[in-house]
């Protein structure tokens, strides 16, 4: 019989929630024991989510009727999380945090980029993060994890391989598809307003800048668009390269960094309709395609694409605690993406 | 095994290598030409470029 253990996903009616749920409801060493929801108390977690007809029987239980099990999935808003952390870290010997509340590791830089002071501050330092790929070590142990925003996410790894290879002033042109807004309905995000737009809505200093700061010691602007799509983000990283830096040491970096990770997938072709990487073929999938391109004359142009909800989300929770756990980091993420889509 | 000129990936070759055979990287997808065979040697064939923005 096979190691299971009981997780609980708070948040659970949410596109992250969501994905949480569809993703440990097929995980071979996961029972899904409950689902929260505020707003959904009560109903079917298949009301909120279609796609989940005929995989469980489930239904959303309010918040404040959690009962202990082992894992907690927090799928709950920036600010209002580290308000009940404390709660949470009691119901639960392990927790993984979705939100933004515990990734940064300064206080300072959380108050100036959400807005008002960290309200637990003193916890900071006991979550690991959640990129396996930079902090699989830490993971191994963690009983904390905090999991980097999904544009954090693709441009941490854009850029991690090639750190020493550019100078420390980066670029990053974000663009993300409209899910990565929430589930919320909002005057922004109706059909008629949001159909059709490319919407730059931080054109300068976004969150995200800060963790990637912190993961890569670069100084980042980071600016951000929302697109079209559903799904996805796609990261363009402008960088100037060392002087003699070239392509092929960029290929070498990348190679040595990546070469044996599960999920992140060298994609810098010369030929072919898809030559760098791009979301639409990340739908449902944990990769993150990373590639580049040079300019030969110094400067570069990194690129990375995942799924927002996934890789960017939900999978890369997983993922952190497949680590944990000493489980194969593909476990229950071995969906390759579609193609079409 | 070669390596490609471009990104240094691997390249398989017939065996014997023919001049002039065009062949692609399995890692940048770049084409290829045998432009010598004692000793191998491979160059970028020369390709159209694609353009999807003008």
């Amino acid at each position: 019989m096979p190691e299971r253990v009981r997780a609980g996903v708070v948040g659970a009616s949410g596109y992250i929630g969501g994905e949480l749920l569809r993703l440990l409801l097929g995980h071979p060493h996961v029972e899904v024991a409950t689902a929260t929801s505020t707003r959904l108390a009560g109903r079917r977690v298949d009301t909120a989510h279609p796609n989940l007809r005929g995989v469980t029987d489930l239904a959303f239980v309010s918040p404040e009727s959690l009962e202990p099990v082992d894992v907690l999935f927090l799928a709950t808003p920036h600010k209002q999380t580290m308000a009940r952390m404390p709660e949470f870290l009691g119901l639960a010997g392990q927790v993984v945090d979705l939100s933004a509340d515990f990734r940064l590791r300064d206080p300072a830089a959380f108050a100036r980029y959400y807005g008002e002071p960290h309200t637990a501050p003193g916890l900071l330092d006991g979550f690991a993060c959640g990129l396996p790929e930079l902090h699989r070590k830490e993971l191994a142990d963690a009983d904390r994890i905090s999991v980097p925003g999904c544009m954090a996410t693709a441009a941490i790894l854009a850029l991690a391989p090639a750190v020493e290879l550019i100078e420390p002033d980066v670029i990053v042109d974000a663009r993300t598809g409209s899910s990565g807004s929430g589930a919320t309905a909002g005057p922004a995000n109706t059909h008629a307003e949001r159909s059709g737009a490319l919407r730059v809505f931080a054109p300068t200093g976004h969150r995200h800048e800060a963790e990637i700061a912190q993961a890569t010691g670069l100084s980042v602007r980071m600016t951000a668009t929302g697109v079209e799509a559903v799904r996805g983000v796609q990261v363009l990283c402008h960088v100037r390269l060392v002087e003699g830096v070239g392509e092929r040491d960029l290929w070498r970096a990348y190679r040595e960094r990546y070469a044996v990770e599960p999920f992140v997938r060298l994609v810098a072709q010369r030929r072919g309709p898809h030559r760098l990487p791009d979301p639409k073929i990340l739908s449902g999938s944990n990769f993150c395609d990373v590639g580049f391109a040079t300019d030969g004359q110094g400067r570069a142009t990194l690129v990375a694409a995942l799924d927002n909800l996934v890789k960017g989300g939900a999978g890369g929770a997983v993922q952190s605690f497949n680590v944990r756990r000493g489980w194969p980091e593909r476990t229950g993420l071995a969906f390759p993406g579609l193609h079409p889509v | 095994m070669i390596s490609c000129p471009e990104c240094e990936g691997a390249v398989a070759l017939a065996e014997p290598p023919h001049l002039n055979e065009i062949v692609a990287c399995p890692e940048c997808a770049g084409e290829l030409e045998v432009v010598g065979v004692d000793p191998v040697a491979l160059a970028p064939a020369p390709e159209v470029e694609e353009d999807w923005g003008e």
